[in-house]
């Protein structure tokens, strides 16, 4: 450190030294920086336990330095529902991608949030399914290519991208919902606030918290990073709007 | 007079995606395209130490934590 | 010490996990099994446990993990077309090596079935069930006193090899009504440094996972499990004997149908036929071992496989007899009961071949 200095931002040491397998740019990477940062700032590790899902982050139990628990294709909100039930007092989170929450696992998503399950849903939404090359997601945007959408995703065919968050606070049973994007150094500061403000209810016992991403694949829409960050702000915001859907009453 | 501060990039640890370098409101990072690091990735670094504000928006906005920020005591 | 009731299988089947020590059951209603969830949902107030009706049995296996994994005793119950639904969880389960105990009450199929008793899933149990190479220990209870035993055996099991434990009980078992005797409650107190339950200062963190995506990796780990299931084999291997010292003939028979096979013993000496009954209590692991040792015994003419199924068990028979003395196979499927009657004849008219 040069002489006069101060250090003001370092890694979080809850983050493992294992370098992140996440293509450059992902959002994954950030949200799981984000994550532990909260994680350290709120003195949970020995608290927290985590689920990841199978997607592109199936190996976050690597990165994350907390007890973590892998589980199968879209079974981790009933993975987590285990867990928070035998350790009411722990923090819980799902940390799940858009395939795993909104298409195989929307089962289990949607009877977590009705049940109000009392752990927090870390939700990655980037429209498309990265780890197996880039098929499309139940997010997908209208017209958007993909593997599987060669000529844009085709309403009649595939019906419209599905919006969680607008789907998940309308249960009186979850607490929280907000959608959140990395795309910027503002909004990813937002983005670690709600994760910290989700993890917080939960430690009081409020009900279901559901953060969604909303996420970038450069990889998978074969784009630059910063590119993506431009088809975030010009074609995702619009259809997947930024903000509070739902918060609780006191707050 | 605004902050001053310095970064410090790990060129290990950058993978090149530019993020940073974007969102620099002083215009001090760049992307190292001459030289790439050991995973074959060119990787960002300091151009202009003297107008770093200290701000950490390439450090917030990094996904690989790779940067660390660094404020002049006043 | 204990108590004695007249329940039903399934009732004390749930009494059963209460007393040895339960703290989390995730299930889903399904005929012939309904009784488990049901009784549990009752009782639940003034117990510690947590009951949770999921909304599948998808769901509810994966909350088996979840909780399993966080280091708790927990039971999940269904029937057949349930227990196919739980295949995939199981088998991350195995491979994850999370302790946790099911019951399949078995109904007949295939597809929806019927609800009436059958022994149908045997191969489903005993052979893995899901992908990959794994197993379950499987206990075959044949009285609704062995519904109470198996659940603290299976509990017990479950947690000394860090295994998947089953119950592989049907229709009829889980409907009866007989006197049991309950055993003592027991104060369960997991030793289970392996789970996740917040990571702890100094040690590195815990996590449960089934991905070894480099296959050196996934190759040591399935040399792990292989020589845990040696393991199992070498030490749990439970069976019972009846009349077999002095028998010709030896019928082999597990779960309600040995019940039923060991009224047909006793008709058969009756009538002069000298027949006893092997009767496999874990069908995984197989006693393999034991049948083959009766196998070589020169008076044994013949086994015969008696199941409530096309034929399942009988392949494991003969796997064991490895071709010393014939093996036959007699059965009825679809949720019918063979009577003793019925399965003296089919001795008797193999004898006389």
């Amino acid at each position: 450190m040069k002489e006069g200095y101060k250090l003001i931002y370092q890694k979080p040491k809850t983050l493992r030294e294992k370098r992140m397998h996440y293509c450059p740019g992902c959002f994954h990477a950030t949200t799981h920086k984000l994550m532990m940062e909260v994680v350290e700032e709120l003195g949970i590790q020995e608290k927290i336990i985590g689920v990841c899902p199978v997607g592109c982050s199936v190996f976050a139990y690597d990165y994350m330095d907390v007890d973590m628990q892998e589980a199968a294709h879209g079974r981790a909100a009933a993975v987590a529902t285990g867990i928070k039930r035998m350790h009411p007092d722990k923090i819980v989170f799902s940390y799940q991608g858009d395939g795993d929450l909104a298409a195989i696992g929307i089962a289990e998503t949607i009877h977590a949030c009705n049940r109000g399950e009392n752990f927090t849903f870390i939700f990655i939404n980037n429209g498309i399914y990265g780890m197996t090359g880039g098929q499309m997601a139940p997010t997908t945007l209208e017209g958007q290519k993909t593997t599987t959408s060669p000529y844009g995703r085709d309403p009649k065919k595939a019906g419209l991208p599905l919006k969680m968050c607008e789907i998940v606070s309308q249960f009186d049973s979850v607490a929280y919902v907000e959608r959140v994007s990395c795309n910027t150094p503002a909004n990813a500061r937002k983005a670690k606030r709600a994760i910290k403000k989700a993890f917080e209810y939960q430690m009081q016992g409020l009900g279901s918290t559901f953060i969604e991403v909303a996420s970038n694949c450069p990889s998978g829409w074969k784009c630059t990073p910063e590119e993506s960050l431009e088809w975030l702000k010009e074609k995702a915001f619009p259809y997947f709007p930024l903000g509070v859907f739902k918060k609780p009453e006191e707050v | 007079m605004p902050a001053k501060g310095y970064v410090e990039i790990s060129v290990e640890g950058c993978k090149g995606c530019g993020l940073c370098v974007i969102n620099c409101p002083t215009d001090c990072l760049a992307l190292k395209t001459s030289e790439t690091n050991s995973y074959g990735l060119h990787y960002a670094y300091m151009t202009d130490e003297d107008n770093c504000i200290a701000c950490q928006n390439c450090a917030v906005i990094c996904p690989d934590a790779a940067i660390t920020v660094y404020k002049k005591a006043s | 010490m204990g108590e004695i009731k007249l329940m039903k299988g399934n009732e004390a089947l749930a009494e059963a996990a209460i007393r040895a020590g339960l703290q989390g059951y995730f299930g889903y209603p399904i005929t012939p099994q309904s009784e488990v969830v049901e009784y549990l949902a009752r009782e639940e107030p003034k117990h510690n446990y947590v009951l949770l009706q999921a909304e599948s049995e998808v769901a509810a296996v994966n909350m088996l993990y979840g909780a399993g994994g966080a280091g708790a005793r927990v039971m999940t119950t269904t029937s057949s077309p349930g227990f196919s639904l739980m295949q995939e969880g199981i088998s991350y389960i195995a491979c994850a090596q999370i302790p946790c105990l099911f019951a399949n009450i078995v109904r007949g199929g295939p597809g929806l079935g019927t609800i009436q008793p059958s022994q149908s899933d045997y191969f489903q149990a005993t052979k893995g069930g899901g992908h990959g190479d794994y197993h379950l220990i499987v206990l075959a209870p044949n009285s609704v006193q062995e519904m109470v035993d198996h659940v603290y055996l299976g509990f017990e099991l479950a947690d000394k090899y860090r295994s998947p434990a089953m119950l592989l009980s049907d229709g009829a078992i889980g409907q009866m009504m007989e006197k049991v005797q309950l055993p003592d409650p027991i104060e369960y107190k997991p030793d289970k440094p392996w789970a996740t339950t917040g990571k702890k200062p100094g040690q590195e963190r815990n996590y449960l996972t089934s991905l070894y995506i480099q296959p050196e990796e996934m190759e040591e780990k399935n040399i792990e499990l292989q020589a845990k299931f040696k393991k199992i084999e070498e030490n749990e291997v439970r069976f019972e004997e009846y009349k077999t010292d002095d028998a010709k003939i030896i019928i082999v028979s597990f779960g309600l149908s040995s019940r039923i096979s060991k009224k047909s013993v006793d008709m058969a000496r009756e009538a002069g036929l000298k027949v006893g009954l092997f009767r496999p209590i874990t069908v995984w692991p197989f006693p393999a071992n034991k049948i083959a040792d009766i196998a070589a015994r020169k008076q044994v003419n013949f086994f015969i496989s008696i199941e409530m199924n096309a034929g399942q068990m009988v392949e494991d028979v003969k796997l064991a007899v490895n071709g010393k003395k014939p093996v036959y196979f007699y059965g009825r499927m679809g949720g019918i009961i063979p009577t003793p009657k019925e399965i003296l004849t089919a001795v008797q008219a193999r004898s006389r071949s």
